[in-house]
């Protein structure tokens, strides 16, 4: 690792200024990806501004919405009250992330705005419609997700939290990857005022994306067998080591029909 | 015992380290710091295959805290050398090529030590490395064994050629004849995938060198102390054995990984010397995945011949296997001498031949890991088997059976050298069947194919060779070493005991094991027995601990020497009592005269060979401390019964061990909880080469699986609860009657979880997989065999 300046403010507002205000700042949320980063002399901030100090955890209902500050920890949300009553299919989901250790650190701002394209949250943001809240401005899950590690977030833009929309039913299936356990293929699935929508993270080359054939395929007959009977192409998924693009495609569709018949 | 706990052979004594182990207070390598340590980083090739035009180390050298940098121009020492010679059929000796602690104008591999920086802190260190300025022209690599042996790129361009020898076992001509005349012939294709032994504790080494009386001394995470003392004091650096003290203090797990002698051992010992300064180096798990030496990587193609009763009539085996870019310190030995000569398993076949090429290839070296050369033969072995069963429509018991070596046909004569003392393989076959309940299986297969789920079965009847012995027969065949063990027992005034071990426990549980013994033969509470491996200054010489020896080989030198101690003890009793040997019976710590009240406890005994004012001392000397050395007479042939059940999941390929039985004979058992740890180590490891573990280089010589992301190794929810029993038939030419168990779990299960990975795929028309089974091969496999 090398030498790097730490700061700790105690509000939002100071950290963006923090981080504006140096040569190469980096947020440090639960630091799950950045410190193994830094340890391997992959990345090397000049500074590192610490987020636990900025009032930025916990969870509330707003309404229809169901708002998780960035600062969240994924045990935090998989053992929410209120997650666990409105979307439970989400708390679900972040008692799935990584193991305990990483539960206990990991922030579902910090997964969101990483945008790993096996990590699980961006498939919920993707699928339940979520918006994107930062020290600037609002975004839609649709526009956040640009690409592989890639969002619309622009330098020094921080997430304060991330409003999810209550759906009617959603469930989260993954088949994680044998080694690393994360996600292969994550499946979101979830009914929601705007219709079915079906999100993939895992297997896109691009990232997360919507699986269009499903969506159809389930708005029209909201089965599992449907699900299983909708044809994923295999254009555009990622093939390494762990799995080819047809089995992730294979695996996109069982994957939604688990998730629909969890929901 | 006194207080009426038993604590000797056959009792499940809990461990006695696994207090400091458990507590974090173990003292490993990295936690070892001498006065002024410097620390060191090895800058690495990130090439598979480079020329070095030259290194700039000036920018680098000037940075802050730097102590020293060394290339291969600065350390001109001895290479790296191999353990045992094998020559190939024509006669002609192995290609040794020269292993140069530091590159020479060359890498060959993915991680080549190019240079050691030394600084004040490892952080220095690491930021001087990348100051380091290396001119390379990066050559192509030859990674694929076939391509290598065809020629075309060489890893060793003196030597002209990637075929490191090219080896036989067996009359070619004889196994010829009885093929074609076989009333069948079945054939396979294997291949034994490529692991790497990811202990839990990194390599680490400390050196430190005493200007006042050139002393070395390294601290090293090794399996063999000594062996480490004698091969780089001898052969690399040039420092006689009373100048060199190796310490492998407490050791986290090594699987074989920790055997050989390591470029960094040597370096920085050398490097040591040079400063008259302690340096410390710890490798990060990046460093482990990329220059542990590696595992098994044997490519097969085999042909067995069955009458049409199914018996077995020859076997002719030609396999390829991977030496990596340099001859690791046993390498030569894992795919000859304990791979090619299981190949009789525990068949009646009458005529084996086998060819074995060795091959150089731009990777990490690949020698011994749990199990060394015996999983390739059993693998292959059990496969070709079940494949010889189907083919003939017998079932896959009834095929072994037929073909088992009878239980009075021991001593058996193999016809690949091996003569096997003891086994019952018919009972340990039953036990496992009744213990697994394999009866129930067509229910439980019904049960499963309700939920959409394949069940399959599948066994694996292996036997293994264990304690490489004697030590001329070894060195006949090539070792460069013997094979025998020491041990001292050195008992106190008072009445504890001091035992020096040879072997070396890092997770074994010797320190327990060991302990047993002596309490079993002096009566001698645990608490007053100290075993003491390790360190070369302490120990008065040692072979160390792998290939399943400790028990079989340093056990037995224990049980030598504590014979010499009962020995010279009774006759100091005899002295004292007044009567004569013959008299004196010993039991549970004491001396008794037959038919007497007379008696005297050990510890009295102890002390009068310390306190000789009443002692035969124109017969006996004073003290009570005995030596002893062992060269066993022949190896020990553990074997046994491992039955797999797994349930497939079609949809996904996703394979769940649902059930596996190991009944395993291991002659006698000292303590039974320990071996049945070591079976559920070995049992993981196996399902974990069959299911998920494979090291993946690409073609210009990177490891794709450098780390926990890629390279799968099994965790808890990967197991099974796994069914351990024993039948035992003892070893019938060591004192203990003990074979054994280190490795059987990770020989036995591979060919188990395989085959029965095979057998729930039955319906899909899928006849071959390779290990490891992933899902996404299961799938694969699924899908070709529809197509």
């Amino acid at each position: 690792m090398y030498d790097f300046n730490y700061h700790k403010p105690s509000s939002s507002n100071a950290a963006a200024s923090a981080v504006a205000g140096a040569d190469d700042g980096k947020f440090l949320a639960g630091g799950q990806t950045l410190l193994p980063t830094m340890k391997q002399r992959l990345a090397m901030p000049s500074d590192l501004v610490d987020l636990a100090g900025c009032d930025l955890s916990g969870v509330r209902v707003d309404g229809d919405n169901l708002v998780i500050g960035a600062m969240t920890t994924h045990d935090a949300v998989a053992t929410s009250a209120e997650v666990q009553a409105h979307i439970p299919g989400l708390a679900a989901l972040a008692a799935g992330i990584g193991d305990q250790q990483v539960r206990n650190r990991g922030t579902i701002g910090g997964s969101v705005a990483n945008n790993d394209p096996a990590a699980d949250y961006p498939a919920a943001c993707l699928a339940l419609g979520a918006t994107i809240h930062t020290d600037r401005r609002t975004i839609t899950a649709e526009d956040f997700f640009t690409g592989m590690f890639d969002t619309a977030l622009d330098e020094g833009e921080l997430i304060t939290a991330i409003a999810f929309p209550k759906p009617a039913a959603c469930a989260y299936q993954k088949f994680p990857n044998p080694a690393s356990r994360y996600a292969l293929v994550g499946v979101m699935v979830a009914k929601t005022g705007g219709g079915v929508r079906v999100a993939v993270t895992g297997a896109g080359e691009n990232g997360v994306f919507r699986a269009a054939e499903i969506e159809a395929a389930l708005g029209a007959n909201f089965s599992a067998d449907a699900a299983a009977g909708a044809a994923v192409s295999a254009d555009g998924l990622n093939s390494d080591l762990h799995a080819s693009a047809e089995y992730r495609a294979h695996l996109v569709g069982v994957m939604a029909s688990r998730a629909v018949a969890a929901c | 015992m006194p207080d009426g706990i038993n604590t000797g052979i056959g009792a499940s004594v809990t461990r006695v380290e696994d207090y400091r182990f458990l507590t974090g207070q173990g003292t490993y390598t990295d936690d070892i710091n001498r006065p002024g340590q410097a620390y060191a980083y090895i800058l690495r090739s990130p090439h598979a295959h480079a020329r070095i035009n030259g290194i700039d180390t000036t920018a680098a050298g000037a940075a802050d805290g730097v102590v020293a940098i060394y290339t291969g121009a600065d350390m001109q020492t001895g290479g790296l050398p191999c353990g045992w010679l094998i020559h190939s059929r024509d006669g002609s000796p192995m290609h040794e090529p020269p292993h140069p602690p530091l590159a020479q104008g060359k890498v060959r591999c993915l991680g080549d030590q190019v240079a050691i920086v030394i600084a004040d802190s490892l952080s220095q260190a690491k930021a001087a490395a990348e100051l380091i300025e290396v001119d390379y022209d990066v050559l192509p690599a030859v990674v694929d064994m076939k391509a290598a042996a065809g020629g075309g790129t060489l890893v060793h361009d003196d030597i002209g050629t990637n075929v490191c020898y090219d080896w036989v076992i067996g009359e070619e001509g004889d196994v010829d004849a009885a093929l074609a005349g076989s009333a069948h012939v079945t054939e396979i294709d294997i291949v034994n995938n490529r692991l790497i032994a990811n202990a839990m504790e990194p390599r680490a080494a400390v050196s430190d060198f005493d200007r006042a009386t050139g002393e070395y001394t390294l601290y090293t995470t090794t399996q063999n102390p000594h062996v480490i003392r004698l091969l780089m004091g001898a052969f690399v650096l040039s420092i006689p054995e009373h100048k060199l003290r190796i310490v492998a203090p407490d050791v986290g797990g090594g699987f074989g990984s920790k055997i050989f002698h390591y470029a960094e051992e040597a370096i920085l010992t050398w490097a040591a010397g040079k400063l008259a300064r302690p340096i410390k180096w710890t490798a990060e798990r990046s460093e482990s995945f990329m220059t542990d030496a590696q595992g098994r990587d044997h490519v097969t193609t085999a042909k067995l011949g069955l009458d049409a009763n199914g018996k077995f009539t020859a076997l002719k085996v030609e396999t390829m296997a991977n030496m990596g870019a340099y001859l690791s310190t046993f390498a030569s030995s894992v795919p000859t001498y304990l791979y090619a000569t299981l190949l009789a398993g525990c068949y009646t076949t009458p005529v084996i031949f086998a060819n074995v090429k060795a091959i150089f290839t731009n990777t990490v070296p690949v020698d011994a890991y749990r199990g060394a050369g015996r999983p390739e033969a059993t693998y292959l072995l059990e496969r070709i088997v079940n494949k010889a069963a189907k083919e003939m429509n017998l079932d896959p018991v009834e095929i072994r059976t037929r073909n088992f070596i009878p239980s009075d046909a021991f001593p058996y004569q193999t016809p690949v050298a091996l003569q096997y003392d003891s086994g019952d393989y018919m009972a340990t076959l039953k036990r496992a069947q009744e213990l697994h309940d394999t009866a129930g299986f067509a229910a439980r297969r019904a049960e499963a194919e309700a939920r959409g789920k394949k069940l399959g079965l599948g066994y694996s009847t292996y036997l293994e060779a264990c304690g490489i012995a004697p030590s001329a027969v070894a060195g006949a065949l090539g070792a460069r070493a013997g094979l025998y063990e020491s041990a001292e027992v050195r008992v106190h005034p008072t009445g504890s005991v001091t035992i020096f071990t040879g072997t070396h426990s890092h997770g074994q549980g010797h320190e327990t094991t060991f302990a047993q013994l002596v309490s079993e033969r002096l009566g001698v509470p645990l608490e007053n027995i100290e075993i003491s491996h390790g360190d070369t200054n302490r120990v008065q010489f040692g072979m160390g601990t792998y290939g399943s020896r400790s028990l079989a080989v340093g056990g037995v030198a224990l049980d030598k020497a504590l014979d010499k101690i009962e020995a010279k003890a009774k006759k100091i009793a005899a002295h004292i009592l007044e009567a004569s040997t013959e008299d004196l019976e010993f039991n549970d710590g004491n001396f008794t005269v037959a038919g007497t009240d007379k008696a005297m406890a050990f510890g009295e005994v102890a002390l009068a060979a310390y306190v000789p004012h009443n002692y035969p001392i124109d017969e006996i000397e004073p003290g009570l401390d005995e030596q002893a050395f062992y060269d066993p007479a022949n190896f020990t042939y553990p074997g046994g019964c491992h039955i797999c059940e797994v349930e497939i999941d079609p949809a996904t390929g996703v394979t769940e061990v649902t059930k596996f039985t190991a009944v395993d004979d291991v002659g006698r058992v000292i303590n039974p909880m320990i071996v049945a740890g070591q079976v559920h180590g070995g049992v993981a490891q196996g399902i974990g080469q069959a299911l998920l573990e494979e090291a993946i280089y690409d073609p210009e010589g990177q490891l794709l699986t450098g780390s926990y992301m890629d390279y799968c190794m099994p965790r808890a929810d990967n197991l099974p609860s796994i069914q351990v029993a024993h039948e035992t038939t003892l070893c019938t030419h060591n004192s203990l009657g003990v074979k054994g168990c280190g490795e059987v779990g990770a020989i036995g299960s591979p060919p188990a979880v395989i085959n029965a990975v095979l057998d729930a795929l039955t319906d899909f028309g899928v006849e071959d997989i390779a290990m490891p089974a992933t899902p996404a091969r299961v799938w694969q496999a699924i899908q070709d065999a529809k197509a």
